[in-house]
């Protein structure tokens, strides 16, 4: 297993490293200047404000300036966002709030999810499961940022039960941004569960333990619901990219200082440091949750081991 | 049927009820938090009365603040915000003219306009040391060293204090640069030339003051957060961490004109979306909000809506020019044609729909104002306005002169929903204006519309400007021949000749000067149709009736909150 995970480990490195050049080339050729004002500098001028920033340079050497500095773990300093700032220091301070409303809305998701699939599957074909179905189908196909608009109009202003956005109430800011964060998950997990149900619901050994007298919610809980989850863990991966992709508009419509809308606008403007700090960053956020779900993939169902059966 | 219709509405329902069920924990919490009740709001309907004893206003910006470096600031946000915290020798006042701040009266100005002598009066530092001339010298040398790398120093220097183009371009020696403290309450100022506008370049972020001592020190940390910096303003920056969507204002008790000074604390948050920022204004957490988009038609008729008049003028660039070959647009008649063949009113009335005017010049109205403060466009007043049926004539005169009866132009123009739908518009006026024009409409992202128009590569530009300075030569000169922002090769000796006599030696003769200036205006719009003016730009915002006094300018910062004050809220 050590093995594997240490193998595992060196191509996270390697695919990080691609990742950063592509990000880093196809940057560059993004049309426009990262200065502000640059419809009303001359060219002269403008060479000067992208020496401070060390934009002269050909392109090669810049790439390996970055590379090296990647390696320290120095991502550089924001060109126009925010002059000067460290990188480095602006994705820390901004990751807290990201990574709240990112964990509330998939554990939120997931457990609604599979309460809804589990219930759906059990009254298959009933008016629940029907319910469920158009929920799953609402949670998929309606985009993040309508969820947020609608949640943040109903439960923010009308009915003032949480704050309309910014990030100044603790917890309570929280709560409309990771229910809009979860109806992803949630759609998904519900969807899964409930074929996966239904199919083990009709395995042989829960005609047993029904044969033996074990009760309806018996059967639903210890019995059929651990197999059924064995497989959810494969769309942890999926669901995990649709809390980020959510968390862009989500952040920018509940105003919270996440990265997420940090991403957009960096690309938005050519802050150069930003668009490669960003990235990377949730690169090594998608790498990491997909060598978590591959490792506990392994250790859960011993069948579909990666390594090779060696162990 | 009828029972599956039932099934999914009963669906929809228990859909509903479910969010209502997992939103229910937080119900109590809020409960024990109200807003202000609504009896008082009512009152704050009523006329201004006196001010309130809780001076707090609470306000919304659009984007972070980049810097708080006056050298390196070269945006709106903070532009702003140093209006607020900061102040130079001038400062705009409630009418818009520049009016002595940290001067202490009117310069001393020689005879050939070229020296200016400010007496600087007792102002402070909001750390208690006292705003010297020595403050100005050291933070203009800064902001035109090439090493420092401000976009705006050059900008705003070359061609007006003496010397800062041969800086800038690294020829000469910072120390070199036209200002002088003769003493610590005396600044020299030497200029390339005489420059009427001179004390409204003075109320300019690049040109206010830095305590010396204190950005030595701080080095690389200067203005990289609130305690970081120095305020010699009517308000202190507070709980700024320099890349935060939060910051506050509290009044600078240092402020030498503090007891004009009202408000007490301005709260800042930044909301980048505009649904979001209106939700906000809704519910009383914010006193103001500006209508983006869509928005400003929606609320067009609410009571709360102020509006107000940018002095931005957006026009089309006809270009004569392309890949080395004249373009139809090279013939005077055809781009006169174009220029008066398409209703503004109607666009800016129906598409725009956020209180901007039509524009039939290019400087701005209620912009800049002769020493009897009339208004520069009351010379000219409009030129080229709509009219179809004088377009059509000089269409096809045009055209005969170019031998062509079908012409295919290319029309550049923004990627932003409002400019797309701006471009159709002016697609569809002018094609059924002018018969045998197609127009091939290009939507790109700002930085490909610049890249497009340096390698002046278009045939008509959908364009705007804003001005620098406090001058009607900030639109003026863009149009003179090889000017940077002259990429169409428009020409014209007169036109070239005007715009030098207003810069050189009619530069002390202001009505002489202000003669040309609106003779080449009327040159390059009417006689020549260079350009063709669409509209000049209105804001709308949303702002609860209890604010007072916020003040905006037409450049430099934006607002002022020295005069704001809350009373009835």
């Amino acid at each position: 297993m050590a093995r594997y995970i240490g193998k595992r480990l060196i191509y996270m490195v390697i695919t990080l490293a691609l990742i950063a050049t592509f990000t880093f080339f196809l940057m560059k050729i993004l049309p426009g200047s990262p200065i502000a004002s640059a419809d009303k500098l001359s060219p002269e001028q403008r060479a000067v404000v992208e020496a401070r920033y060390g934009l002269d340079e050909p392109l090669p050497v810049q790439y390996f300036d970055y590379m090296f500095g990647l390696l320290k773990g120095d991502l550089g300093i924001s060109i126009n966002q925010f002059k000067g700032a460290n990188v480095t220091d602006l994705i820390i301070s901004r990751m807290g709030p990201s990574a709240q409303i990112g964990f509330q809305g998939m554990v939120l998701g997931t457990i609604l999810g599979i309460l809804l699939g589990m219930i759906a599957a059990l009254r298959q074909n009933s008016w629940i499961d029907y319910s469920s179905t158009l929920v799953a189908i609402i949670g998929i196909s309606i985009p993040s940022f309508v969820f947020a608009s609608l949640l943040q109009y109903w439960f923010g202003l009308k009915l003032e039960w949480f704050p309309v956005a910014l990030w100044k109430d603790g917890f309570m800011s929280s709560v409309l941004p990771s229910i809009a964060l979860a109806m992803f998950p949630l759609a998904t997990a519900a969807r899964f569960i409930r074929t996966e149900m239904i199919e083990v619901l009709g395995s042989d050994y829960i005609t047993l333990a029904k044969a033996k007298g074990a009760s309806g919610s018996e059967i639903a809980f210890k019995h059929a619901i651990r197999n059924a989850l064995i497989p959810l863990i494969t769309v942890l991966g999926p669901m995990a990219v649709g809390i980020l992709t959510g968390s862009l508009v989500v952040e920018q419509i509940f105003a919270i200082p996440g990265i997420g809308e940090q991403f957009v606008k960096s690309i938005m403007v050519n802050d150069f440091s930003i668009i490669m700090g960003t990235t990377i960053f949730f690169s090594v956020f998608l790498i990491i949750v997909i060598l978590i779900v591959d490792i506990l993939y392994g250790v859960i169902d011993p069948r579909i081991r990666l390594s090779g059966g060696k162990n | 049927m009828k029972n599956s219709k039932l099934f999914w509405l009963l669906s929809l329902v228990l859909v509903l009820s479910a969010f209502l069920a997992a939103c229910g924990g937080g119900d109590d919490d809020k409960a024990e938090t109200p807003e202000t009740d609504g009896d008082d709001k009512a009152a704050g309907e009523e006329p201004a009365g006196e001010p309130d004893a809780e001076q707090v206003l609470n306000l919304m910006e659009g984007a972070e603040i980049p810097t708080m470096d006056s050298s390196l600031a070269e945006d709106a946000v903070a532009f702003n915000i140093m209006n607020n915290v900061n102040e130079g020798l001038f400062r705009l006042n409630q009418e818009n003219v520049a009016e002595p701040a940290l001067a202490e009266a009117e310069p001393e100005v020689s005879e050939d306009g070229l020296t200016y002598t400010f007496k600087l009066r007792d102002a402070k530092w909001s750390n208690g040391e006292p705003v010297t001339a020595n403050d100005f010298v050291f933070s203009w040398q800064r902001a035109i060293d090439p090493a420092t790398g401000s976009p705006y120093g050059p900008y705003m220097m070359a061609g007006t204090i003496k010397n800062a183009e041969a800086i800038a371009a690294g020829e000469m020696d910072k120390a070199e640069l036209g200002v002088k403290a003769v003493d610590e309450k005396t600044l020299e100022v030497t200029l390339e030339r005489p420059t009427p506008y001179f004390m409204s370049l003075m109320a300019f972020g690049t040109f206010y003051p830095l305590n010396e001592a204190f950005v030595t020190e701080k080095g690389d940390a200067y203005a990289s957060n609130s305690d970081n910096l120095l305020y010699n303003g009517p308000f202190m920056l507070t709980n700024w961490d320099g890349t935060g969507l939060t910051w506050s204002m509290e009044k600078n008790p240092e402020y030498w004109d503090a007891e004009t000074v009202k408000l007490e604390t301005i709260n800042v948050d930044v909301v980048k979306e505009t649904s979001t920022a209106i939700n906000l204004y809704t519910s009383g957490e914010k006193d103001r909000t500006g209508l983006s988009g869509e928005f400003a038609m929606q609320y067009a008729e609410d009571p709360e809506v102020v509006r107000e008049l940018e002095p931005t003028v957006f026009y089309l660039k006809f270009n004569q020019e392309r890949n080395g070959e004249q373009t139809p647009l090279a013939n005077v008649n055809i781009r006169k044609a174009i220029s008066m063949a398409f209703n503004k009113q109607d666009l800016v009335d129906v598409v725009l729909a956020n209180g901007s005017l039509p524009a039939n010049y290019l400087v701005p109205t209620e912009f800049t104002f002769d020493e009897n403060n009339a208004d520069f466009r009351e010379v000219n007043g409009d030129m080229n306005e709509f009219n179809a049926e004088e377009a059509k004539k000089f269409w096809a005169t045009g055209m005969e002169e170019l031998g062509l009866t079908e012409v295919t132009l290319e029309m550049l123009g923004g990627d932003s929903e409002l400019a797309k739908k701006m471009d159709e518009y002016m697609k569809s006026q002018l094609e059924e204006n002018l018969e045998g024009l197609t127009l091939e409409l290009k939507a790109v992202p700002f930085g490909v519309r610049l890249e497009l128009d340096e390698a002046q590569d278009y045939d008509i530009q959908n364009s705007g400007w804003g001005p620098d300075y406090q001058d009607p030569m900030t639109f003026i000169d863009l149009f003179v021949t090889g000017s940077a922002q002259n990429k169409m090769s428009y020409s014209n000796e007169e036109f070239d000749t005007l715009v030098d006599q207003a810069k050189g030696e009619l530069a002390q003769d202001l009505a002489g000067r202000w003669e040309a200036m609106a003779k080449a205006e009327q040159i390059l719009i009417e006689e020549d149709a260079a350009i063709a003016p669409i509209y000049q730009r209105g804001l709308m915002s949303l702002q609860k009736p209890y604010v007072h006094d916020i003040i905006s300018h037409p450049f430099g910062g934006d607002y002022s909150y020295k005069w704001a004050y809350i009373s009835g809220k």
